[in-house]
C-alpha cells in the first residue's frame, strides 16, 4: 500500500494552511464478499505534534482523499500524516509548507 | 542494581506502548454500529440538539454511490470533534475527527453510500453535542467495493 501526500499544502489566505492528502488503499468493505480491509486511523502532525486525529469506517470511498485546514503555519513548516488499517498496515508520509 | 533495571524497563516499555495504543484506538461499539441510534450512542451524542453552525456541503444527487464527495466545517466555538453518519449504510457511522489547538473543524472526504439517506453531521463543542442532515439522493449504490 502506498500513500501520497498530494503536492497541496499551501499557506493561503488568513493564515490558513490547506492540507490534500492521498492514500491508495483499497478500502474493502464486509459487503464486496471479501474480508473487509480498511483504514481505521489518520493522523497528522504539525511540526511534530498531532493536531488531527481521526477514526475512519469501510464507508471512505477507495483511494481515500482527505483536505484538512489548519489556523496558521508557514511555509518549511513540517505535515507529517500516518495511517493504520485493521491489518495492521500502515504508512507515513511527509510533506512541507509551501 | 535491581531498582535501576526496574526503572529502565518501564521507560522502554513506555516508549514502545504509547505509539501504537495512540495509533491503536478505535471505537468499536460505535463503528460496529448496524442502526442509527447505536452509532450515535457510541460516540455519546444521542441527545444532540440542531445547529445552523454546522455546514455540510454535498451533492444533492450522487450518480456514483461509490465516491460521494462531503465536505464539513464547524463554526460552533471551541469545536473539539466532528463525526459523519450516513443514516441508511449498514455501518452508519463512517468517520470521526478529532482537532486540537491548531486544526480546523473542517474535512473534505469522499464517502460510499449505499442508498439515497441524510447525511447526518455531528460535534462536540464544550459539554453540548449538535448536529445537521443533509439529504443525499443515491442513484447506483456504492458499498459493493
Amino acid at each position: 500500500m502506498r500513500a501520497t501526500l498530494a503536492g497541496a499544502i499551501t499557506a493561503g489566505a488568513g493564515g490558513i494552511t490547506d492540507i490534500r492528502v492521498l492514500m491508495t488503499h483499497a478500502m474493502t468493505t464486509a459487503q464486496s464478499g471479501q474480508p473487509p480491509h480498511f483504514i481505521r486511523n489518520i493522523s497528522l502532525k504539525h511540526n511534530g505534534r498531532t493536531v488531527i486525529e481521526s477514526e475512519i469506517n469501510q464507508a471512505v470511498s477507495r483511494n481515500p482523499v482527505f483536505s484538512f485546514r489548519l489556523q496558521g503555519g508557514a511555509k518549511g513548516d513540517k505535515i507529517e500524516v500516518s495511517w493504520l488499517d485493521n491489518k495492521g498496515e500502515s504508512n507515513r508520509i511527509e510533506g512541507l509548507v509551501a | 542494581m535491581n531498582r535501576l533495571r526496574r526503572t529502565l524497563l518501564g521507560a522502554f516499555a513506555g516508549l514502545l506502548a504509547r505509539p501504537v495504543a495512540a495509533l491503536a484506538a478505535w471505537n468499536e461499539s460505535a463503528f460496529g454500529a448496524k442502526t442509527l441510534q447505536d452509532a450515535l450512542k457510541g460516540i455519546g451524542a444521542a441527545l444532540a440538539i440542531p445547529s445552523k453552525d454546522l455546514l455540510i456541503d454535498a451533492p444533492e444527487v450522487a450518480e456514483n454511490g461509490a465516491v460521494v464527495p462531503i465536505e464539513i466545517q464547524s463554526n460552533i466555538p471551541g469545536t473539539s470533534w466532528l463525526a459523519v453518519v450516513l443514516e441508511k449504510n449498514p455501518f452508519p457511522l463512517a468517520a470521526k475527527f478529532d482537532f486540537r489547538e491548531g486544526a480546523l473543524p473542517f474535512v473534505k472526504l469522499n464517502v460510499k453510500m449505499a442508498e439515497t439517506s441524510y447525511v447526518r453531521v455531528v460535534a462536540a463543542a464544550g459539554g453540548g453535542r449538535y448536529f445537521a442532515t443533509r439529504q443525499v439522493k443515491v442513484t447506483i449504490g456504492g458499498c459493493g467495493g
